[in-house]
């Protein structure tokens, strides 16, 4: 088992003393820690289940049945492409292959340079003007291939 | 004199640069010495049109769009704040005919207001509901409800009322109220647009829904894909507790309703209402079997509503304008109206509230305008990943909740997905299978194994391996699923994968080689 850094133990302390008064406490308590450390190391799962009373197991659980949470490190950015019919209807599958060649790595998996995560998405709502993708929490619609590198372009320079 | 202009944002606005040109126009304003006040409206939901920026014009509001920030210093030019001609000049945007010809009863402010101005929605007849609400007894406003007709928006159209009806008559220390905000059906975004354009109407019709059954705790779980949504409802909410239209005594009638909003986790099945408890409870979103139904023992073990956001949006209005004004519209046991969401490969994609009735070949042609890539429209799905797939004999069917039953199809949300002639219907039937193989609970066998089982076997079909006896199974396996499943997600899986079979057949043949 690894040592936690400072920081991470920090705020899974702070977000578990935060929620842990409220009903139904644990998914506000993975996305706080989610939502600071950019995602929720193994070993919050102790410390979670000790404060909330639940065995080790049913904290994994929770983690592992909800697409959004994350126990590795992901990415400095995440990209959320839509694989979803109504984007599909306007060319989400030749806009996945073609992100995937670009950014060489598949779907939850980081690029070799460590700045996009990419993931799939079951629909954002854009769904008259897709294909759609957010990054992190900033969409964008009417996505082409060419708009995609454009936009990875940046996200890396930005690095 | 301050000039006003709307410039929207809501989320696919924001997509689209709306950000940008409030940016551009406050700066183009400033350069020029013009005094100018931005209004971040939400979307009027003509999506082609975004960013649609609107004047306000003493004889009512002036569109233009679709604005990109380089256009920005040519509409100074032209000076559109005082109506001057300028090229992407829409007109009056009450009279643009997409939105004329609709009927707005739930939508009606959603686009016209400043989402976080309690100020603004009470100068648009906001909060007049709560306000009869709470002259009424409980038993007068579920019967309200339940004259109106009004059914489920989410999909499932079961009767508001009646759920409403079971909770008030069952005892208990604690109710609550639930929305279900997990707006997962792909070509569906009627939930995000009320929470990014109207939020204060959704927390007043949970309010009402509250005050009609003695519940003193809502939540709305909202889905973590949408950021904007969450962020908006929870200053709506914060805005609406500090003025007393939330809290321990609501509007000084001693009755009390606490409001949170809650974030999910990306889980399509969450969608399903006892697996939303589940979930909000803090568990895996793991299907509950039924009964006992929620109304009974839900939250918490608790006697709880659970409805979808439009739903509860539409309850506002029901109490304030009484049932037959809403039941008035409608035909059949259909009534009110339904906000249809037009997506896809469409040409004018966006979203139509209209009453029931009016023909999907209305919808997809008079509002729609065929496709956005000007090929034929070859296939259309209604009602998210789990609604039926139909072709150009389905199209004149009415849209209400009986006739689609009739064809072996359903409304669901309203969401209606667009796709022209490149679509291969074998491969939209794999897809089906395959998003219940990644999103199912996994609590009963034939969703979560017929749904892996459902995907090889379209395969087989496609690089043809015994094609007719991989059919027959196919089809006895759709119908394992259909009959043994134990919710909508297993249960309703097969009718994509069916109707692609039975109405598209030719594409589950063989193929010409490459």
């Amino acid at each position: 088992m690894t040592t936690p850094r400072p920081s991470s133990a920090d705020g899974i302390a702070t977000a578990i003393a935060a929620h842990r008064q409220m009903p139904g406490a644990l998914l506000p308590i993975l996305h706080a820690i989610q939502d600071q450390l950019g995602h929720v190391p193994p070993e919050a799962v102790p410390l979670i289940a000790t404060a909330l009373n639940l065995s080790r197991a049913e904290v994994h659980g929770v983690i592992r049945f909800y697409h959004h949470f994350r126990q590795q490190p992901g990415g400095d950015h995440t990209v959320r492409i839509c694989r979803a019919e109504a984007c599909q209807a306007r060319g989400a599958d030749a806009l996945i292959a073609h992100a995937k060649r670009a950014l060489a790595c598949d779907f939850h998996d980081t690029t070799a340079d460590g700045t996009v995560t990419l993931e799939p998405v079951f629909c954002l709502g854009h769904c008259a003007c897709g294909p759609a993708l957010m990054v992190d929490e900033e969409p964008h619609v009417q996505v082409t291939p060419a708009r995609f590198d454009a936009l990875t372009q940046r996200l890396r320079s930005g690095k | 004199m301050t000039a006003t202009v709307y410039v929207p944002r809501d989320s696919t606005a924001l997509a689209l640069g709306a950000d940008a040109v409030a940016r551009a126009l406050a700066a183009e304003a400033e350069r020029r010495g013009i005094s100018l006040g931005i209004v971040r409206n939400g979307s009027r939901g003509l999506f082609w049109l975004e960013p649609l920026v609107e004047v306000a014009t003493p004889s009512g509001r002036l569109a233009f769009g679709p604005v990109s920030v380089d256009d920005v210093p040519g509409l100074f030019e032209a000076d559109f704040l005082r109506h001057g001609a300028h090229r992407l000049c829409l007109g009056p945007t009450e009279q643009i005919p997409y939105l004329q010809r609709q009927e707005r009863l739930t939508f009606a402010r959603v686009g016209r207001i400043d989402p976080l101005s309690l100020d603004d929605y009470l100068a648009h007849d906001g909060y007049r509901g709560l306000s009869q609400a709470l002259d009424w007894s409980g038993a007068r406003i579920v019967a309200e409800v339940t004259e109106s007709g009004l059914r489920g928006r989410g999909g499932a159209a079961f009767p508001t009322g009646i759920k409403w009806q079971t909770v008030q008559n069952v005892r208990a220390n604690r109710k609550y109220v639930v929305c279900n905000a997990d707006e997962g059906d792909s070509g569906t975004f009627s939930d995000r647009m009320i929470m990014e354009g109207d939020p204060f109407m959704l927390i007043e019709g949970m309010t009402i829904a509250a005050i009609a059954v003695g519940a003193t705790e809502g939540y709305v779980y909202v889905r973590s894909e949408y950021p904007h949504a969450y962020s908006t409802l929870q200053q709506a909410i914060s805005l609406a507790e500090a003025r007393g239209y939330l809290g321990d005594d609501i509007l000084g009638s001693g009755r009390g309703f606490h409001l949170t909003a809650r974030k999910a986790g990306g889980a399509y099945i969450c969608g399903e209402e006892t697996a939303l408890l589940e979930s909000l409870e803090g568990k895996r979103g793991i299907v509950r079997a039924k009964p006992p139904l929620p109304a009974v023992h839900g939250l918490f073990g608790q006697p709880t509503i659970v409805n979808n956001v439009v739903s509860l949006a539409s309850v506002p209005l029901i109490v304030e304008r009484g049932a037959a004004f809403y039941r008035d519209y409608g035909s059949g046991r259909s009534r009110g109206s339904l906000a249809f969401q037009l997506a896809g490969n469409v040409k004018y994609g966006g979203l139509v509230e209209k009453a029931f009735g009016l023909t999907l070949r209305e919808l997809l042609y008079e509002y729609g305008g065929g496709t956005a890539s000007g090929r034929p429209i070859r296939a259309v799905q209604v009602g998210g990943p789990l609604g039926a797939y139909l072709g150009e004999a389905q199209f004149d069917t009415p849209l209400d909740y009986e006739a689609f039953a009739a064809i072996g199809a359903m409304l669901g949300h309203g969401g209606i997905v667009v796709f022209d002639d490149s679509v291969d219907m074998a491969r939209q039937a794999r897809f089906a299978m395959e998003f219940c193989a990644i999103e199912s609970c996994g609590k009963c066998t034939p969703c979560r194994i017929g749904s892996t089982r459902g995907v090889e076997v379209i395969d087989r079909i496609a690089e043809g391996t015994d094609r007719p006896a991989q059919t027959a199974l196919l089809r006895d396996l759709c119908d394992v699923m259909l009959a043994g499943s134990l919710c909508a997600m297993g249960g309703m899986t097969p009718y994509p994968v069916l109707s692609a079979l039975d109405r598209f057949p030719e594409d589950f043949g063989p193929r010409d080689p490459l």
